[in-house]
């Protein structure tokens, strides 16, 4: 690893301030990628801003069905969350399938969503709750807020507080994951509010990230079951290919991975 | 530099490091704790856990100025006034080791797997609960079996107690 200097935020004003006087920093969350990254040598921020200790940031508080989950929650207290559990269990599953039990002791629902691997689990359930993410500046709509590969709407120093959802009436997440990695190969969120309101977020999949697909929301607008999926066609144009798996099969994966949640949610 | 002050083992222990150190270079070289392994430089092997404020982690991928202030629990600590742990002695008594180099991070892994589970572990959720840790001898069988057989044994200790 490169030399770098290491800071504790105890606020976000703090961290911000931090950020400032900074050549090139990064905030550190739980690390689980950014850590790995730097000791390939493969990222060399000059400073880490660490922002797991900000009581700001912390904290699950669910007010009827809106769910509000500090960004420096860890995927452990989000996947073992009872008042999530209550509402959208489905977070709750995602959540305790990412990484291994001590990657989800540290890394943090804010850490994913800011890094938006495309890969990574958390973004797909962002795009299909419709959620706010709540910034120390101002509030992105989840369809504005993922933009490319590892790129988000995030300005520079902005960090993320909290993330904020109506809980849908059901939902569902299933991933094929890469049987080394657990990464999500393709992973498939969805969420029904109510008959014409259905959201399909998939990961793992899009050669630019997370996307929903407009084909598989409107036949379960239509008609909420697996076997609406099964006329679909899913484009593989713009899929991800790699040594895991083709682009068509991944096409193939969308459509088992939504058929699965339908039926699970 | 960093000044890392923290518990390990329930001593207060001091030292200074680079701001890039990693909690296990950090607890091995400085403190001199060499039970807790390095097997791979790609946070994928799990032979580094120790329990950082009681939860299982990764002492491969967090700094130790991350770890600053923290409560940490190293193999080394686990057995007391010359009594081996429950996991420890299961480990021993069902071989749950070949060559023994995974052997600490197994062995930490499983006392927090017994400590979220309970009663509540089976061959399947043991194994998933495996996900983090490798074995290269492969011997994960007896890992499993000796596993399972502290979580009875530290029930059964519980029960007694209760």
């Amino acid at each position: 690893m490169y030399e770098t200097n290491y800071h504790r935020a105890s606020s976000i004003d703090e961290a911000l301030k931090l950020m400032g006087s900074s050549a090139e920093g990064k905030y550190l969350s739980g690390g689980m990628t950014l850590i790995p990254t730097m000791k390939q040598r493969l990222a060399a921020p000059s400073d880490l801003i660490d922002l797991r200790h900000i009581a700001e940031m912390k904290g699950i508080a669910v007010d009827g069905r809106t769910v509000t989950i500090g960004a420096a929650s860890t995927h452990e207290e989000v996947a073992t969350s009872d008042r999530v559990k209550a509402v959208c269990p489905a977070l709750c599953a995602l959540a305790s399938h990412i990484g291994d039990p001590h990657v989800r002791h540290m890394g943090t629902v804010g850490g994913s969503v800011a890094n938006n691997d495309p890969a990574a689990d958390y973004p797909a359930a962002i795009l299909a709750l419709d959620a706010m993410v709540v910034t120390d500046r101002r509030e992105i709509k989840a369809g504005d807020f993922f933009t490319g590969l590892f790129e988000t709407a995030l300005s520079d120093g902005e960090i993320i507080i909290a993330i904020r959802f109506e809980a849908p009436e059901r939902a569902s997440y299933q991933k094929f994951a890469n049987p080394a990695s657990r990464y999500a190969m393709t992973g498939v969120f969805v969420a029904r509010r109510d008959a014409g309101d259905v959201r399909v977020a998939v990961t793992g999949a899009g050669s630019n990230g997370v996307f929903r697909h407009a084909g598989l929301e409107s036949a379960l607008a239509g008609n909420w079951s697996p076997d609406a999926v099964t006329n679909v066609m899913v484009d593989p144009s713009d899929l991800l290919s790699d040594l895991h798996a083709t682009a068509p099969y991944r096409a193939n994966l969308i459509k088992v991975m939504a058929r699965r949640a339908v039926a699970a949610a | 530099m960093a000044k890392i002050t923290m518990t390990v083992n329930g001593r207060q222990v001091a030292g200074t490091c680079d701001d890039r150190t990693l909690l296990v270079h950090f607890i091995r070289e400085n403190l001199g704790l060499t039970g807790t392994h390095v097997g791979c430089d790609t946070t994928q092997c799990g032979t580094c856990v120790i329990l950082m404020d009681g939860q299982s982690v990764k002492s491969c991928s967090i700094l130790a100025a991350q770890a600053e202030g923290s409560a940490i629990t190293t193999i080394e600590g686990l057995a007391q006034q010359g009594e081996l742990h429950p996991v420890q002695a299961a480990f021993n008594a069902h071989h749950g080791l070949q060559c023994g180099f995974c052997t600490p991070g197994m062995v930490m892994t499983a006392v927090d797997m017994i400590r979220r589970h309970g009663g509540n572990l089976d061959e399947g959720r043991v194994r998933a609960e495996l996900e983090g840790n490798i074995c290269r001898c492969t011997g994960y069988h007896n890992i499993v079996k000796a596993i399972l057989a502290a979580a009875a044994a530290m029930g059964g200790a519980r029960q007694a107690a209760e």
